[in-house]
């Protein structure tokens, strides 16, 4: 039984993935859930990553965080989608998006007025530019942060150094 | 005894050196000394800081055209040089994307949009990217507040909301430059903001 207990806590997430083309809604968080990721004990590795609709070496390598998440869905690894974008065009403009995308991996948006207040949450090291890309294990509390685009090989090595 | 102590001052050097190399960026840091430059203005002329005649400091702004960041905080510069120019703190924008990654940010793009928007401070290019480098600035919009030394007294955002003007608590960059103004101590010499990448060139 506990051993099929991380399998059975990521079911919703697995039927989701599979049977919904891309979600209907985004939800919104705050830095407090950025804070929480950053310090829970799972067996969940996750994959953080920061964007916007309007970045465009942030949109060029989305594709890369689908093809990580299709992979490495049944081992615990779960990608998150974390959108910069002007909070006037969430609810049309980034809705839209991620549906004529076909994104998979879940999407949320950041809702934080101040960046200064959540950027050095996330990495003393991160300047603020867009991609960025946070990867958290929560089981050996390590993790691999990058600033800037990433290609699929990359990301997936990062993924592999720490899990 | 001797050895003892030159010992001991060594690892003090050596554990300074570290914390000074682990620093989080490239590029200048509060404190040091900026350089001068000379770029191509969209007016056609060469401009450096040294042109700025009476400037009791310098407003560098890293910026382009075609960042919505950049673009959300073209009329908050505009109106912060039409404010601080006369008290000796003109604006000096700089825009240090690469041309064929960022295609909006040609010169002939950036003299298109001077004169839509009639900047009235300089816009520079930064065609070799080496002032941008030099600076350490990673995104845009990115604010390196220099004095009349050319010493870096602020870095960071311009306020605490780009998508809300209305709704800025903190004016950064206007706060700084009024301490100086005042002689008094900036209250906060650094922040950060989510902006757009530098457009960095693929040539090498």
């Amino acid at each position: 039984m506990h051993m099929l207990y991380p399998a059975i806590r990521l079911l919703p997430f697995l039927l989701y993935a599979a049977f919904l083309p891309a979600q209907n809604s985004i939800p919104f968080i705050k830095k407090d859930q950025l804070a929480y990721w950053k310090n829970a004990e799972t067996d969940t590795v996750r994959v953080l990553n920061f964007w916007a609709t309007w970045c465009g070496p942030c949109v060029k390598e989305l594709p890369a965080f689908d093809s990580l998440q299709a992979k490495y869905a049944d081992q615990n690894v779960q990608v998150i989608l974390i959108s910069n974008d002007f909070r006037k065009n969430v609810e049309q403009k980034l809705l839209q998006f991620i549906q004529q995308k076909g994104l998979k991996s879940q999407v949320v948006f950041l809702d934080e007025r101040n960046p200064n207040d959540f950027i050095n949450l996330v990495d003393p090291s991160w300047s603020g530019a867009i991609p960025a890309t946070l990867i958290l294990s929560g089981r050996n509390k390590s993790f691999r942060f990058h600033e800037g685009e990433l290609e699929y090989a990359e990301l997936e090595k990062m993924l592999l150094e720490i899990r | 005894m001797k050895k003892t102590t030159l010992f001991f001052a060594l690892l003090l050097a050596f554990i300074g050196m570290a914390f000074t190399f682990g620093n989080d960026h490239n590029g200048y840091h509060i404190g040091d000394t900026a350089r001068d430059f000379k770029l191509k203005n969209v007016d056609g002329s060469m401009v450096g800081l040294a042109d700025a005649k009476k400037a009791e400091g310098y407003v560098v702004i890293f910026t382009c055209n075609h960042c919505p960041f950049s673009i959300a905080y073209e009329d908050r510069i505009i109106a912060i040089h039409k404010k601080y120019a006369k008290k000796g703190f003109p604006v000096i924008a700089i825009n240090p994307n690469d041309k064929d990654v960022a295609p909006d940010d040609s010169f002939e793009k950036m003299q298109a949009r001077a004169k839509e928007k009639k900047f009235a401070f300089s816009y520079l290019y930064d065609e070799t990217q080496e002032i941008a480098k030099a600076y350490g600035a990673t995104r845009t919009p990115h604010v390196f507040l220099l004095d009349k030394n050319r010493v870096v007294r602020y870095i960071g955002a311009i306020d605490d909301n780009s998508e809300e003007p209305d709704a800025v608590k903190e004016k950064y960059l206007e706060n700084a430059i009024d301490a100086l103004l005042a002689g008094k101590e900036i209250a906060v010499k650094e922040t950060k903001a989510v902006g757009c990448t530098i457009k960095w060139s693929k040539k090498k």
